[in-house]
């Protein structure tokens, strides 16, 4: 099959054997390894763990590795690209660096209040905010969802669904003590409402978790507190 | 612009979509009886002109489209346009402005 | 990318609102003025200016469809069969310019 491989501003084409069951990673792989050794690329546990390997397939945002060439070819022909949304340091490889900022700046880490010498948090793991919470946390942080974000792509401040959900997950942890400085780093035309519920950042998640339910939920924290005069 | 006004801003967007959720359905209701039943101009008018229910009610809606219309224009200039700022808010003002303006002159033409 | 419902009622819903947005002043200010000279809004009767009215109304009814389907999406309780939400604003949109069309 054909395959055109994003190298700088062109692409490069590369014909590559077809093999059952080969992914899009064994794709990239053979082409390093086999045809043209200078090509940059990503990943490192290849079993669909890490979300090192994502890159935009056929223009789509998907982990390579667990991507079959026969599940997304087109007329013997494939595409392959860095992750949209974020600068290329060469080839396929992307910088990271400014998704994980506007992690931070929308207050995605954890701020508690205990010491080890206090008792415990009691979270009941039934209880509401904890189910709500669980629901985002599993996120890797692969970037997917920001590649596929049009908001992103026309608002270079936004936050992103990534970085939000993660907000949302700790607006959620009883433990956590930063709750209104949260908010209000979520509450600008950067966070949570420049989100206009284009769903594609759910729709191409591979944990299958749901940015667009966290940011929903931000939303309506930040009108709560907007309306009851804490923000 | 503080994020405190940006998240008022989006509020009030979307309290005034509730509103005008109301408002359209009736205006919607309305305009399709008045087409269907082929009332003309004078009829229209002969039913509208000094009540103040309807006077109210297009009030109510003239003040709604005011607040929703240039808010919700307000990301489409930013991210497709590329207008962002100061002056993207002072044009939406003025647009308001108008909207209200010329709104109230045809709520007062209509039913007054 | 973007070949799912969500981004389509999406598009819709925006295209929909900046057509209204457009449209309104010119409403609101023929009616103001034409009201002013003598009611007389007899040109209103060109196919042409029909054809619009029945494209704004179908705008109207997109636009609240949309509306409805993004309010809920917000500020109702999350469910994971939002895509109906999208399927069911278009249902609305098209009942609405149906019933308009059969009443021109």
């Amino acid at each position: 099959m054909k395959v055109s491989v994003k190298r700088g501003d062109s692409f490069q084409e590369y014909e590559v054997p077809r093999q059952a069951s080969q992914t899009v990673l064994d794709v990239v792989m053979y082409i390093q390894r086999v045809l043209d050794p200078t090509l940059a690329y990503r990943y490192a546990c290849r079993v669909g763990m890490c979300g090192s390997c994502a890159m935009m397939v056929n223009g789509v945002p998907r982990w390579t590795c667990r991507t079959h060439v026969d599940r997304v070819i087109e007329k013997d022909a494939l595409t392959v690209a860095p992750l949209r949304n974020l600068p290329v340091i060469r080839d396929l490889v992307t910088d990271m660096r400014e998704f994980f900022d506007k992690w931070a700046r929308a207050k995605g880490q954890f701020s508690g209040s205990q010491t080890r010498s206090d008792e415990f948090e009691r979270v009941p793991p039934q209880s509401e905010p904890r189910q709500l919470a669980d629901a985002g946390i599993e996120c890797i942080g692969c970037g997917v969802c920001y590649a596929a974000c049009d908001v992103v792509k026309w608002n270079p401040q936004y936050l992103g669904p990534a970085a939000l959900n993660r907000a949302w997950t700790l607006v959620n942890d009883v433990r956590d003590r930063s709750g209104l400085e949260r908010l209000r780093a979520v509450s600008g035309d950067a966070g949570c409402l420049a989100c206009h519920s284009h769903v594609s950042c759910t729709e191409r998640c591979p944990k299958h978790l749901s940015p667009t339910a966290a940011i929903a939920g931000l939303k309506r924290a930040v009108t709560k507190a907007v309306l009851q005069g804490d923000l | 612009m503080t994020y405190k006004t940006q998240a008022r801003l989006w509020i009030a967007q979307r309290a005034s979509a509730a509103v005008l959720a109301f408002c359209v359905v009736v205006h919607l209701v309305t305009i399709i009886y008045a087409v269907r039943n082929g009332l003309t101009a004078t009829e229209i008018l002969g039913r509208t002109r000094g009540s103040v229910a309807w006077f109210a009610f297009y009030s109510l809606f003239v003040l709604a489209v005011t607040v929703h219309a240039p808010i919700g224009l307000r990301p489409v200039l930013s991210e497709w346009l590329g207008w962002r700022g100061k002056s993207r808010d002072a044009a939406l003002l003025v647009f308001a402005a108008f909207l209200a303006w010329a709104g109230m002159r045809a709520v007062l033409g209509v039913f007054a | 990318m973007r070949q799912h419902s969500s981004y389509w009622a999406f598009v819709v819903h925006r295209v929909s609102g900046v057509a209204l947005a457009l449209f309104l002043p010119l409403h609101f200010w023929t009616l103001g003025s034409a009201l002013q000279l003598d009611g007389s809004l007899a040109w209103t009767q060109q196919p042409l200016v029909k054809l619009g009215e029945w494209l704004i109304v179908l705008a109207l009814a997109a636009h609240l469809g949309g509306g409805l389907r993004v309010l809920a999406l917000e500020f109702l309780p999350w469910r994971d069969w939002q895509k109906s939400l999208a399927a069911a604003a278009a249902a609305l949109t098209f009942a609405v310019g149906l019933a308009f069309a059969l009443a021109l």
